[in-house]
């Protein structure tokens, strides 16, 4: 089965499928919820906490969009503040002092633009948890079960396994913003999400990201436990990693290095 | 209030801008329409000023320019000159867009990398093209900010770097936005060895160069007035159907919000770096 690109788009961006939380609540057992970047305030966008994965403590983050009007607004449509990321990064370093590994859940359209965000460092956050991520001592998985936009996504995502639901996107902008910058016309956008190559195929052959997952039984029980299975082998995997932060550099290190010398215009 | 700081001659460099502007020019000399006073400027007077207007205006500088401005003369090394990115995506148009800036600029991508002295301090620097697809961040500007990093913190060198960005680039989709993550692993590594990193924001720096490297350095400076921010004013507007505060996403009021360290007018720059890379280095 092939779907156009800008189908996945609207299957991504679908108001049926899991959320964040729907992951939590269904892989792992007795989450229990921190809240706050230390700095500012508590930025419902993102939520996080401890919770045990087949017995073992592990810290969870995940990008909430919630799913009904009300809890959309309370989520602010899963577009975080700077605060937000500030208590994914936060979360993260305390990970790193207990020795728990870390697994994000990504579902943004992108990082929230607004006037508060700025004024209190949206650009400052991302790459703040770009650079400390890229160092952090414990193995930290992603997975991109919805958007991925751009620098908001990636903000939780400079980890080192990054996988995508079937149906995710990811991109560097949205197929609406590309097509009203390259042709004034957000209409345009079918053909933008095609040549953008946001698919998870695409990004799998474009070598960001090592795995997809199949959504033939999406927000079933073995669903579910079939990505708690995956995530609790390739921890196991990475945990005995002496090498891990020198492989997370390398995982991003290569990406564009390549294509330079190859395809000379 | 950004602007009006501009009537204050802040070093004697901007006062003998000011001050020689008003001399008797030759008759039909080119002039730039400054388009913050609105007068009309002979060139000549504002290439000795570094394209800085009198009334304090930055004007865009090409990357080759800055480096000229700032490098002791013939000390600037240019590394990683060859390197020119393909059109990995097969983006349609691409490739054409990419010849005609090349033609039209004489680089062949958005950064310019190399090793220099500044007032007898050698360092690392990156300069950013504003007229190569307005510094836009693909495979190459990444690969060769990455390599010069490495090259920085494996010579036990600091780095400068003047950030003048749109973003990401688009039509290198994804593999845009992983330089990002990239560069940004490569400042920490560079950081970790003890390691000096400058950055100089100019107009404009924004989007995933805001939100990777250009935010990442230990003294963050900016020129005056320059625009620094992630998201876009317009689509902030758009998105909140809120009207902007005055100087938004201005420097002046990003060092206000706390993000930057100082802002340096472009004619008190190389002193003003010089002493920085000198206080660096055991004084």
């Amino acid at each position: 089965m092939s779907l156009i690109p800008y189908t996945r788009v609207k299957i991504a961006r679908g108001n049926e499928r899991p959320t964040g939380i729907d992951y939590i609540k269904h892989i792992f057992k007795g989450f229990i919820e921190f809240h706050g970047d230390r700095r500012y305030s508590d930025d419902h966008a993102v939520v996080g906490g401890i919770a045990r994965l087949a017995g073992n403590p592990v810290t969870v983050i995940a990008i909430e969009k919630g799913r009904t009007a009300k809890e959309r607004t309370y989520r602010n449509f899963g577009a975080a503040h700077p605060e937000g990321y500030r208590k994914a990064l936060r979360l993260m370093k305390q990970a790193e002092k207990f020795g728990r590994p870390v697994i994000c859940f990504v579902d943004t359209s992108g990082a929230y633009c607004g006037i508060g965000a700025e004024e209190r460092g949206q650009g400052q956050a991302i790459a703040e948890n770009l650079m400390e991520m890229s160092t952090l001592c414990v193995p930290v998985i992603s997975i991109l079960i919805g958007e991925g936009g751009s620098g908001g996504a990636l903000a939780l995502a400079a980890s080192d396994r990054v996988w995508m639901l079937q149906n995710a996107v990811y991109s560097v902008i949205s197929p609406e913003g590309c097509a009203s910058i390259l042709w004034k016309d957000a209409a345009k956008a079918e053909t933008a999400a095609a040549r953008l190559k946001l698919t998870a195929e695409d990004a799998k052959n474009l070598g960001v990201i090592e795995r997809i997952l199949s959504e033939n039984d999406i927000g079933k029980k073995e669903f579910y436990d079939r990505i708690g299975t995956l995530l609790t082998e390739e921890l196991n995997e990475l945990s005995n990693d002496l090498d891990l932060v020198g492989k997370r550099y390398e995982r991003f290190r290569r990406i564009g290095a390549d294509v330079v010398d190859k395809e000379q215009l | 209030m950004a602007f009006i700081n501009f009537l204050k001659p802040k070093n004697q460099l901007e006062e003998g801008g000011r001050t020689a502007a008003l001399i008797q020019r030759d008759e039909g000399e080119p002039e730039k329409k400054c388009p913050n006073c609105h007068k009309d400027i002979p060139l000549s007077r504002l290439w000795a000023n570094r394209l800085v207007c009198p009334c304090g205006y930055h004007f865009r500088m090409k990357a080759r320019q800055r480096i000229q401005m700032l490098a002791d003369k013939g000390s600037f090394q240019e590394l990683y000159a060859e390197m020119k990115a393909g059109n990995p995506l097969n983006f349609p148009g691409y490739k054409e867009k990419v010849e005609n800036v090349r033609a039209a600029t004489g680089e062949k991508e958005g950064v310019v990398c190399g090793t220099m002295k500044i007032g007898k301090q050698e360092c690392c620097l990156f300069a950013m093209e504003p007229y190569f697809m307005m510094g836009s961040m693909g495979s190459v500007v990444g690969e060769k900010i990455t390599l010069l990093f490495e090259y920085a913190a494996q010579n036990r060198m600091p780095v400068i770097g003047f950030a003048v960005s749109g973003g990401a680039r688009m039509q290198e989709g994804l593999l845009s936005l992983m330089q990002m993550a990239k560069t940004s692993a490569a400042v920490k590594r560079h950081s970790d060895a003890g390691l000096l990193y400058i950055a100089v924001l100019t107009d404009p720096t924004t989007g995933g160069v805001t939100a990777s490297f250009a935010m990442e350095a230990d003294i963050i400076l900016a020129e005056p007035a320059a625009t620094v921010g992630f998201a876009g004013a317009r689509v902030i507007e758009q998105t909140t159907r809120k009207s902007l505060p005055k100087g938004f996403q201005k420097s002046e009021f990003v060092l206000e919000h706390g993000f930057i360290d100082a802002i340096v007018a472009r004619t008190n720059q190389r002193k003003f770096l010089a002493e920085l890379l000198k206080m660096h280095n055991g004084g």
